[in-house]
């Protein structure tokens, strides 16, 4: 871009009518191609959650559309009557059913993050250790289950953990269990499905982190006799740790808002705030009060994650 | 380094058949003649015709393609105009707050996503008479503007890598920006759309949260068909068809490395030389 400008100021009187033309056509195109999408996503992502605020002031009401409007403008009278409703926050903050369900997802997507790392870490660092020819594969087939669909991958599990199912028949005919065990609608299979489906998200950011280690600096602490697992804690952990940090990033948010999984593998007391939403919404049929859990749920958790990773982002350089 | 290797390999091949085990249990079972899916009856390909005999399927899956299809490539064009609004149009006013909108449907669980687009739907509706209830064309503006954002990051990220020096060559000798755009920028950023139309395509494909707010009674998705179905308990039909899908997709990818590691060596070759 400079060179341009430059070789422009350089060519004198005869050229600027050339360059203001030019200048002219670049701005039409660079008009359209800022406003069309800013556009597009001020109208469906941005109005939507101003949408959802203004409903979450309403109240719940038996109509089409269901709730109640909040302006109201009186013809005759002409003057404009606003009634905002704070109940649906003032309900959200007494019944402790609401607070369990947000505690309760953050502490299983916690939980199920840290698993997913146990299991990606060995994976990752055996990929980037690998040799040339094999790691294009290997990365193949960590990315290859990615691509398919993630609501049959959980399904998978319906078949695999019920009573019947495979992994209780080949615990039974190992002889390690007598009888069969309920996993499915568990948390513990809650636990599963997210590490399951999400350890794609952790691997590929580990690997890439652990790809550019030096390996040298292994050597060098071995020289320096550290025993193996030493040097991995002091050495290959702290390297590896913006690969951690986004990794855990990549699982932990969607795992916190996840519908699907708790549905299909958990127990009617999994409590988790993307459930409580769905079912507020659909089975009580309560908008308003879906749209202010969705409110709180953006504050509380939404913005925050945002503010981090901008900030981690930063430092990190990502 | 061999005594560690032991204990690495076994994890990490730990790791694999956690990550197949399942899909080669769906892959083994849907082939299976028992409508019982934990009973073994032998070997039988039934549950593939009856899924072609399916008609709630089948159409289901027609109008997930169709979205899937249309959605994809909306957002590949919208995707790319962000990518080159946020990396390649120096500042504009507003560009913090377009950056975060464009960065944010990444992070924004789906159930916010699903219950804001429906409540704007229904307000947009009441107000203007727009969109005239919902289906198809709500379904594929919800997942055009998500799948906008990974479109959006994947270009963005390609063309911040991407040496510039070729684009400025291209401008002093002379070439118009879309010129430039076309012949120049398009070709080199080319892997990273197509990643990003894939992504988009199988993201639209697969969503079923979003698409159940959205939608109306009449346009049940494919997942939406799936999950209902699901619900009930295994089926051996669901089976049949993870699998199709299954292979489709294993297909696909392999396509596209082959294709990707083609362009990258070109490009290295290109740069070399």
């Amino acid at each position: 871009m400079s060179s341009l400008s430059g070789n422009v100021w350089l060519s004198g009187f005869s050229t600027w009518k050339a360059r203001f033309i030019s200048l002219r056509n670049i701005s039409w195109g660079r008009l359209s191609v800022i406003s069309v999408p800013y556009l597009w996503l001020a109208v469906f992502f941005f109005i939507p959650f101003l949408v959802v605020f203004k409903i979450s002031l309403s109240e719940s009401a038996i109509a089409v559309p269901p709730y109640t409007d909040l302006l109201d403008f009186d013809m005759e009278e002409a003057y404009l009557n606003i009634k905002l409703n704070l109940g649906n926050y003032l309900y959200l903050w007494e019944d402790s059913f609401y607070f369990d369900a947000y505690i309760s997802s953050i502490k299983i997507a916690a939980v199920s993050t840290f698993f997913t790392l146990l299991v990606g870490f060995p994976i990752a660092y055996l990929i980037a250790r690998s040799d040339d020819k094999y790691r294009g594969i290997l990365l193949a087939l960590v990315i290859l289950p990615f691509w398919t669909s993630f609501l049959l991958r959980v399904y998978a599990w319906v078949g695999l953990l019920k009573k019947q199912g495979l992994v209780n028949e080949v615990l039974m005919s190992m002889g390690i269990i007598n009888e069969p065990l309920t996993m499915l609608q568990t948390d513990f299979a809650v636990y599963i499905g997210i590490v399951y489906t999400y350890l794609p998200f952790m691997i590929l950011p580990l690997y890439s982190a652990l790809e550019k280690m030096d390996i040298s600096l292994l050597e060098a602490a071995e020289d320096l006799g550290a025993r193996p697992i030493q040097s991995f804690f002091m050495v290959t952990v702290p390297l590896a740790m913006p690969g951690i940090i986004a990794g855990c990033m990549l699982v932990f948010i969607p795992a916190v808002g996840e519908y699907v999984i708790p549905a299909l593998l958990g127990g009617s007391d999994t409590l988790m705030i993307g459930r409580v939403l769905w079912d507020e919404f659909s089975l009580n049929r309560d908008w308003p009060m879906a749209s202010a859990v969705a409110t709180v749920m953006l504050v509380f958790l939404v913005l925050p994650i945002m503010l981090i990773r901008n900030k981690s982002g930063k430092e990190e350089g990502m | 380094m061999k005594r560690r290797s032991l204990f690495l390999n076994s994890t990490a091949a730990f790791g694999f058949i956690f990550l197949y085990a399942p899909i080669i249990s769906l892959i083994i079972y849907s082939f299976n003649e028992s409508k019982l899916v934990t009973v073994w009856g032998g070997w039988s390909v039934k549950w593939y015709g009856e899924l072609f005999q399916n008609d709630q399927i089948m159409d289901a899956a027609f109008l997930s393609l169709k979205i899937a299809f249309i959605s994809a490539t909306l957002a590949v064009v919208l995707g790319t105009m962000a990518g080159f609004a946020l990396s390649r149009m120096g500042r504009f006013r507003g560009k913090l707050l377009f950056s975060g909108w464009v960065s944010a449907p990444l992070v924004m669980p789906e159930v916010i996503t699903g219950l804001s687009l429906l409540l704007l739907f229904v307000a947009l509706e009441n107000a203007f008479g727009w969109p005239a209830g919902r289906g198809e064309m709500t379904v594929i503006i919800a997942h055009t503007t998500f799948c906008l954002a990974y479109v959006a990051v994947i270009v963005q990220s390609r063309l911040v890598v991407l040496d510039d020096t070729l684009e400025e060559a291209a401008m002093d000798l002379g070439a118009k920006p879309s010129t430039l755009f076309f012949l120049v920028t398009l070709p080199l950023i080319s892997p990273a759309i197509i990643a990003g139309w894939l992504l988009s395509f199988t993201l639209s494909l697969d969503d079923l949260v979003i698409a159940s707010f959205v939608s109306g009674p009449g346009d049940s998705t494919l997942p939406m068909v799936i999950f209902s179905k699901v619900r009930l308990g295994v089926t051996p039909e669901v089976n049949a068809l993870a699998t199709l899908m299954i292979a489709i997709v294993a297909v696909g990818v392999i396509f596209a490395m082959l294709y990707m590691r083609k362009q990258n060596k070109m490009l290295a070759a290109a740069q070399e030389g």
